[in-house]
């Protein structure tokens, strides 16, 4: 299990990011928690990778009074500890902590867990419920790219092979938003088996309700965030399941049943009786 | 898992004088182990070493057509061809109609199972040797492959060892009689289907080794994670040609054993072989992949049992089928059947009842070997015997603890011979029943659970109590036939000459503190502290003869034998002392590290002293033997050494998840006499974690093609601390009769358990649903499935 041979450089600007991402077979690298792996298993053959985590130009805090845009090279273990501000009232480091173990935190960052689009990643939900944007850039330009349109399946999104996130963008909610995340999973420290997520912030008109680890892209629950919106959280529950009954009509009884759970558990987190 | 608090919780003890047997002495390995400065195979380094990487079967079964090595690489590369004076590892036995099965370290003909090797290859990296499997070319004819033991003893169904012309290693049966008549006339007739996952063991270190050519005693020397090394040097001595003397196992530290490191496996022996043949070091070091997919695995059963009792409950008869999928081939030295032959007789467990008929199928298929892990089948059995005895509580509507108390061995039938023929030596077993259900509080939760929980799970208790053979010798191992049958477990021991003491024994210490638990027993003797008495355990070259350390045998034989050598070489230092003090021998004792007569004392330096630099003083007719004694010790009895335990459990299940939390754990066991009673507990955590992941967690799944499908630890999840409970244990020391100083092996015993008791406790938790699981681990799909299945059940009856 020892992967097979790479160029490797220690890339210490975007530019030069962009640089070696346009030859063949490139790939970035930041944390290395998920392409690690798949380079030892051999899953992962790039013959060459750049990596991302002395660019200083990923580790930016932006932001203005409506959104913070967060460089995609913090790490799960700041967002955590708070060394990257949490705009989002608690729900960011309370995700943040959940994921897999310290030691993976430790290295893990936004930015690669959210390009690499597994669907049962703790970010993918959180910043679809949130309507997050991503910053990316590639040699001819960037671009903004809403969360929702991000990811096209599972593992499979809109980044060119020469493009890098460079930062999402979060709203900044306001003082009386509520959150809920309710993660089903085997043990501490697993990816998730099923994911509800929802958020409402009557300041920024946002509500919404996410069921996230579906095998493909989170599922945006839009008739529950219109009940949500309108203050109707019977309605709003009872829409979530019939839209997760709905649109996982393939996948078996239990599967359904565990994100009717996980979004009923993520309405109690957010204190929406 | 709180260890703090037991520690704290034990500080009330009464305090054991000194550092000998009783006390609870700390580790003294744990100083290079927590400082990282353990030399474990993966820390060896020597020059001009290679890597070793293997290429490996894709598929499950297939006929080989050719091996093609890479261009310019042929002698890097090696298939069959190239080792043909390497032997098949074949574990003979006596059972009759026991069949051999012939495992070529890299395959010939077939490949048998995902994971056997095809050919292996070497390079001054991992990742070059790596690359130059990938470039070999493996062609084959695929075969249908034989998963589960059903299709294993279907008739027509494809052969793996063609000759023998069916799939099955062994067959046994047991029948005391009178079971008809039971069947006629029992008030109650228990029918049951259990199933055992199958699992992997994960020590903390994989395999691992360094075979090298020592020019200077012409020796192969082998640095393996091993807990056999004198057994290993028979089993590469068999297979490489080599006679024994010119091999040299010198194991480093070894992370964890539980069963994986007692087999003789076919990389340990290619490795040797290209050590022997080249004369140059190789090393080679499992990766986590290779354990989950081709290392030797475990616990795979399925049973059959028909349980008859009266209206209270009481058994009157059990009649049993066990099938255990016991892979491709046959580990060496413990054969294919010792599972089954396991299940079949551990099966009654402490329980008594008048009649059993137990039959088992040993099935081959197209799955990795099968290996003794931490208790032998027993976990396996006590999960069936555990929940047939809750079922058969339910069938008569009594607590299933009242029941399976009636039904366990009274401590007034000690010694006890059971039914299988199992000679249970001494113990309480239903006072640690009660014991565990006063500390788990049963009346409480009986309680509790008629109020229901605030966050709408259930909650449930679950007991379970086990026997756990330890030690078992000569005539036991020599009824099963094993290629290597354990006899007298010898020590030495060396008074050196600055006073301080040197033990050494053959068995190797794989992580349970042996080097400190044996100093204690020889502390124990002669009084002196335990950091005076430099323990070295499993070099072939430096220590006695042992089959080494499995079958919680390691502190009664080891244990023994250091106090047989200690007491001798104590005779001989009070022989010496009394020449020096001027008194009768019979008037010298020991006392804290020194050496007292009547008028005076003197140190055991003073002793070696004189008999190392000035040995005009000794006196005439001294015993030229010196001051080191080699004994050798085995206990009174062969049968073993009983311990027991119950574990109760208290769980919380989620009934919308299926997820199972465990809330409190109770251990209430009696291991004899306890060396170190931290060790003991240590044991007990570390079986009762294992244990938790049988329950809950572990399994290697396997699709209709015989591909592993957890090949990484994110489909294999083992038990990590949060889900662990806090274990509360509790000891009784009923002292063996047959053995040195009351001591009862204690290693697997924590391991046994626990299924039964949380499986007991989901079904416990589900009772009123009518929902009942007979299959571990309990994941939460078993449980959601289980769930909806009593769902239909009772809509159908309710429409009915
Ligand atoms: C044991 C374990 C448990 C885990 N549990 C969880 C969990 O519970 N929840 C969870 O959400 N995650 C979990 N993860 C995943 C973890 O969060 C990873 O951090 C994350 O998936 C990848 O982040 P990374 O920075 O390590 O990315 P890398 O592994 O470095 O890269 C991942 C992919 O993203 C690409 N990439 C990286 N950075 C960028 C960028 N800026 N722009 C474009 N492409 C980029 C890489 O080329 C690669 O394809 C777990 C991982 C492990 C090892």
């Amino acid at each position: 299990m020892k992967p097979a041979a790479f160029d490797l450089t220690l890339a210490t600007s975007l530019d030069q990011v962009l640089s070696v991402l346009a030859g063949e077979g490139a790939k970035p690298v930041s944390g290395g928690c998920s392409l690690g792996p798949m380079l030892n298993l051999r899953l992962a053959r790039p013959a060459a990778l750049v990596d991302l985590r002395r660019v200083g130009e990923l580790r930016t805090l932006e932001g203005s009074a409506a959104h913070l845009d967060i460089g995609a090279g913090w790490t799960h273990a700041e967002i955590e500890d708070g060394v990257v501000p949490d705009v989002t009232g608690g729900l960011m480091r309370r995700v943040a902590h959940g994921i897999a173990y310290r030691a993976v935190r430790n290295r893990g960052t936004i930015g690669g867990s959210i390009a690499h689009a597994d669907p049962a990643a703790d970010w993918i939900s959180t910043m679809t419920v949130l309507d997050a944007t991503l910053l990316i850039r590639g040699r001819s330009g960037t671009r903004a790219c809403a969360m929702a349109d991000f990811m096209l399946a599972a593992y499979t999104t809109t980044l060119g092979a020469d493009e890098i996130i460079t930062a999402v963008r979060v709203p900044v909610l306001s003082a009386g938003a509520k959150t809920g995340y309710h993660k089903v999973c085997r043990k501490t420290g697993e990816f998730a088996q099923a994911i509800g997520a929802v958020v409402v912030d009557a300041g920024r008109g946002l509500a919404r309700v996410v069921a996230g680890a579906v095998e493909a892209p989170p599922l945006v629950l839009a008739g529950a965030g219109e009940r949500l919106k309108a203050g109707d959280m019977a309605g709003a529950r009872a829409a979530a399941h019939e839209e997760i009954e709905a649109a996982l009509a393939g996948h078996p009884e239990a599967f359904r049943a565990l994100h009717q759970v996980a979004v009923d558990r993520a309405f109690s987190d957010a204190g929406l009786a | 898992m709180s260890i703090d608090q037991q520690t704290r919780d034990h500080e009330a003890h009464p305090a054991v004088s000194g550092e000998g047997i009783g006390a609870r002495v700390r580790r003294k390995e744990d100083a290079r182990h927590l400082m990282g400065r353990g030399r474990f195979a993966g820390d060896i380094r020597m020059p001009g070493m290679s890597d070793v990487a293997f290429l490996r079967s894709p598929v499950a079964h297939a006929r080989i057509l050719a091996v093609t090595k890479p261009q310019g690489h042929e002698g890097e590369v090696f298939t069959s061809a190239d080792c043909a004076d390497v032997a098949d590892i074949i574990t003979r036995s006596t059972i009759p109609g026991y069949k051999l099965s012939a495992h070529p370290p890299l395959a010939r003909d077939k490949v048998r199972f995902v994971g056997d090797i095809v050919a292996m290859a070497y390079a001054p990296t991992r990742a070059e040797a790596e690359d130059l499997c990938e470039a070999t070319l493996f062609d084959y004819e695929e075969l249908p492959a034989i998963v589960d033991c059903d299709s294993g003893r279907a008739p027509g169904a494809a052969l793996l060892h063609e000759a023998w012309g069916d799939n099955l290693f062994l067959e046994t049966s047991f029948d005391s009689g009178g079971i008809e008549e039971v069947a006629r006339t029992a008030a109650v007739k228990v029918e049951k289907r259990f199933r055992t996952g199958r699992q992997c063991m994960h020590p903390m270190e994989g395999k691992g080794l360094v075979a090298w050519w020592d020019f200077q005693n012409d020796t192969l020397v082998v640095n393996t994670s091993t807990q056999v090394p004198h057994m290993i040097r028979a089993g590469l001595a068999e297979t490489l040609g080599l006679p024994e003397a010119q091999i040299r196992i010198a194991p480093p530290d070894v992370g964890g054993g539980f069963g994986y490191k007692c087999l003789l496996q076919p990389e340990e022996v290619l490795v040797a072989w290209l050590a022997m043949t080249l004369k140059r070091p190789f090393r080679w070091i499992e990766d986590r992949r290779e354990h989950l997919t081709a290392g030797a695995n475990a616990r795979e059963h399925e049973y059959v049992i028909t349980a008859y009792a009266d209206a209270r409950g009481k058994l009157l008869a059990l009649d049993a089928e066990v099938a255990v999928n016991v892979g491709a081939y046959s580990v060496w030295p413990f054969t294919a059947c010792l599972e089954a032959a396991q299940a079949g007789g551990n099966l009654p467990g402490p329980y008594i009842w008048p009649h059993y008929r137990c039959k088992t199928y040993s099935v081959a298929t197209n799955k990795p070997p099968f290996a003794p892990y931490r208790g032998v089948a027993r976990p396996g059995v006590c999960f069936a015997m555990e929940l047939t005895i809750d079922a058969v509580a339910a069938a008569v509507g009594r607590e299933a603890v009242d029941v399976r108390a009636e039904n366990l061995v009274p401590a007034a039938a000690m010694p006890y011979l059971n039914i299988t023929k199992k000679f249970y030596d001494s113990g309480d077993y239903p006072a640690s029943l009660a014991t565990a259900r006063e500390m788990i509080g049963f009346d409480a939760i009986r309680a509790r659970q008629k109020m229901g929980e605030m966050d709408g799970r259930r909650i449930g208790v679950g007991f379970s109590t086990y026997t756990e053979q330890s030690a078992h010798g000569t005539k036991v191992f020599a009824s099963w036939g094993t290629p290597l049958v354990p006899g007298y477990e010898q020590a030495t021991i060396r008074l050196n000459p600055d006073g301080s003491a040197d033990v050494k024994a053959g068995i190797h210490t794989i992580g349970q503190g042996l080097e400190t638990t044996l100093a204690q027993v020889a502390s124990e003797i002669l009084t002196l502290p335990i950091a005076q008495i430099r323990v070295t355990l499993g070099d072939t070259a430096t220590t006695p003869f042992s089959t080494g350390a499995y079958a919680s045998r390691g502190m009664v034989m080891a244990g023994g034998a250091v106090s047989k050598a200690a007491q001798k070489l104590a005779e001989k230092v009070k022989a010496l002392a009394a020449h020096l003090m001027q008194c009768a021998a019979d008037q010298v004792r020991f006392e804290g590290g020194a050496i007292h007569g009547p008028t005076g004392s003197i140190s055991f330096a003073e002793i070696a002293r004189a008999w190392y630099r000035t040995p005009e003083v000794l006196p005439d007719g001294v015993d030229t033997g010196g001051l080191e004694v080699t004994e050798g010790y085995k206990p009174d009895v062969d049968t073993g050494l009983f311990s027991y335990a119950t574990h109760a459990a208290l769980v919380a299940v989620d009934v919308k998840t299926g997820a199972t939390e465990i809330l409190d754990y109770v251990v209430v066991e009696d291991c004899g006499r306890m060396v170190n009673p931290m060790i003991v507990e240590g044991q007990a955590y570390g079986g009762v974690a294992q244990g938790v992941g049988t329950a809950l967690f572990e399994e290697s799944t396997y699709d209709s093609e015989g591909q592993p499908l957890a090949s990484t630890l994110v489909d294999y999840l083992l038990p990590g601390p949060t889900e662990l409970p806090k274990v509360r244990i509790a000891h009784t020391e009923t002292l063996s009769p047959f053995s040195a100083h009351g001591i009862k092996g204690v290693g697997e015993g924590g391991a046994i358990a626990p299924a039964g008791a949380i499986v007991n406790a989901i079904n416990d938790a589900l009772k009123d649903i009518g929902a009942t699981l007979c299959e571990i681990p309990a994941t939460p799909e078993r449980v959601l499935a289980a769930l909806s299945e009593a769902r239909r059940a009772n809509n159908g009856r309710s429409a009915a």
